[in-house]
């Protein structure tokens, strides 16, 4: 399985980054092989507007099937749910520490956005 | 000739100056409150609604069936207002400018255009004032379409006034470009000054005429006037610190009617910028591109 993490940077020792949509960057990890792979988000993070909305097109094009990450806002949940992609908000530490939250259960399944806007 | 009254600060004075230099000047003429987000030249002027309209920007509906999910779209939208996601593509219009360049795009021709309202452009006549004003829907973050709305409606006739929104930013630009002159309102405060500098180097970049107006003259500080010796800008006016004038505004009343001495300084004021117009924008102005949004 496909899994997103938002990321302070690109390696598994790095902070999960609170933030989804202007999060530093992401980090794909294969839960199967273990092969990670780090993307740059500086286009999110530099948007006007919308960066939850071209995040989450982002992890769409990705093939990702679950986001970790700390909050997730009314647009960029909209997105992701219509891309299909699984919300785990809520996570903290390292990438690492992060997976092993969500590995282990305890990271909660979002069924709404946890924090307002950012509205541009 | 199309005046715009505008000001780096909000508060400063605009709408009295509009208000008081429409009615000091002879014969009919047309002013256009473009504060769209709080147009309150109408409570001055008592003015009866003529007509209104709905106002709003072109907005993207994708046709499913025709829609392959190439993302031509979202990589042209600056302002990711339209996302390819899964099998699906999804439209924010309350994020969309209105540019109609996904539409133009679309190699599958999916998109077609629908009009999201933002708001009205209402018409008022009050004596000899033909009144054009916008007014944004609550909640509403798009201004300049509705500014520019505004404007349209004004006709190629006479003078024109128009009574512009506070700060620097777009909204403001899309109100005072391509005026003949511009009045530049402030007050002698810090603030009044921070913001009046800003609005100089705004109004320059446009590279249109302007003169500055100074409000609540007397309170604060030298640092205006200064400001404007030091730079070469003509101080069109300076309207005392008088308490008759806050007590006639906070009644909703014109300071020509309360104050009936003030008319002549107003109708001075009238004809110093048909001159400075004339003459067009000084050595100092500077032309320039200004990047302006939707």
């Amino acid at each position: 399985m496909k899994v997103v993490v938002s990321s302070i940077s690109g390696s598994l020792d790095s902070q999960v980054d609170p933030r989804f949509g202007r999060a530093a960057m992401f980090v794909l990890v294969d839960t199967e092989t273990g092969e990670t792979q780090s993307i740059d988000n500086s286009a999110g993070s530099n948007a006007a507007q919308g960066a939850g909305i071209q995040a989450a097109e982002t992890v769409s094009q990705l093939g990702a099937e679950c986001l970790i990450t700390g909050h997730c806002g009314p647009k960029a949940f909209r997105a992701l749910q219509a891309a299909g992609v699984k919300i785990y908000t809520g996570a903290s530490g390292t990438i690492e520490e992060a997976l092993a939250q969500f590995r282990s259960g305890n990271l909660q399944l979002s069924t709404a956005p946890d924090v307002g806007g950012h509205w541009a | 000739m199309i005046v715009a009254i505008a000001s780096g600060k909000g508060g400063t004075g605009k709408t009295t100056v509009a208000v008081n230099l429409a009615l000091s000047l002879p014969g009919d003429l047309q002013l256009l409150d473009c504060d769209v987000e709080a147009p309150n030249v109408h409570l001055f002027l008592r003015a009866e609604l003529v007509g209104s309209e709905v106002a709003g920007i072109p907005v993207p509906v994708v046709d499913v069936d025709l829609c392959n999910q190439c993302g031509e779209c979202s990589r042209l939208c600056q302002y990711n207002a339209i996302a390819v996601l899964g099998n699906g593509v999804m439209v924010f219009p309350e994020l969309c400018h209105g540019c109609g360049g996904c539409a133009l795009v679309c190699p599958e021709e999916a998109i077609t255009e629908v009009m999201r309202p933002i708001g009205e452009v209402e018409e008022l006549q009050a004596g000899s004032v033909r009144l054009v004003q916008g007014r944004l829907n609550v909640g509403e973050a798009l201004v300049p379409p509705l500014i520019r709305e505004v404007r349209a409606r004004s006709r190629d006739e006479g003078v024109v006034l128009i009574d512009a929104p506070p700060g620097t930013s777009c909204s403001m630009i899309a109100a005072v470009r391509g005026s003949d002159f511009v009045i530049l309102v402030t007050e002698p405060t810090p603030f009044g000054l921070n913001d009046l500098a800003l609005a100089v180097e705004t109004v320059r970049t446009l590279g249109i005429p302007f003169g500055v107006v100074v409000n609540r003259a007397g309170s604060g500080d030298d640092r205006v006037p200064e400001y404007c010796a030091a730079e070469g800008i003509n101080v069109l006016l300076e309207i005392p610190d008088d308490r008759r004038i806050a007590e006639a505004y906070a009644r909703g009343l014109t300071l020509v009617d309360a104050i009936p001495d003030i008319r002549p300084f107003f109708a001075s004021l009238a004809a110093r910028i048909e001159t400075m117009a004339a003459i067009g924008p000084g050595t100092r102005a500077e032309e320039g591109h200004v990047r302006v949004c939707q």
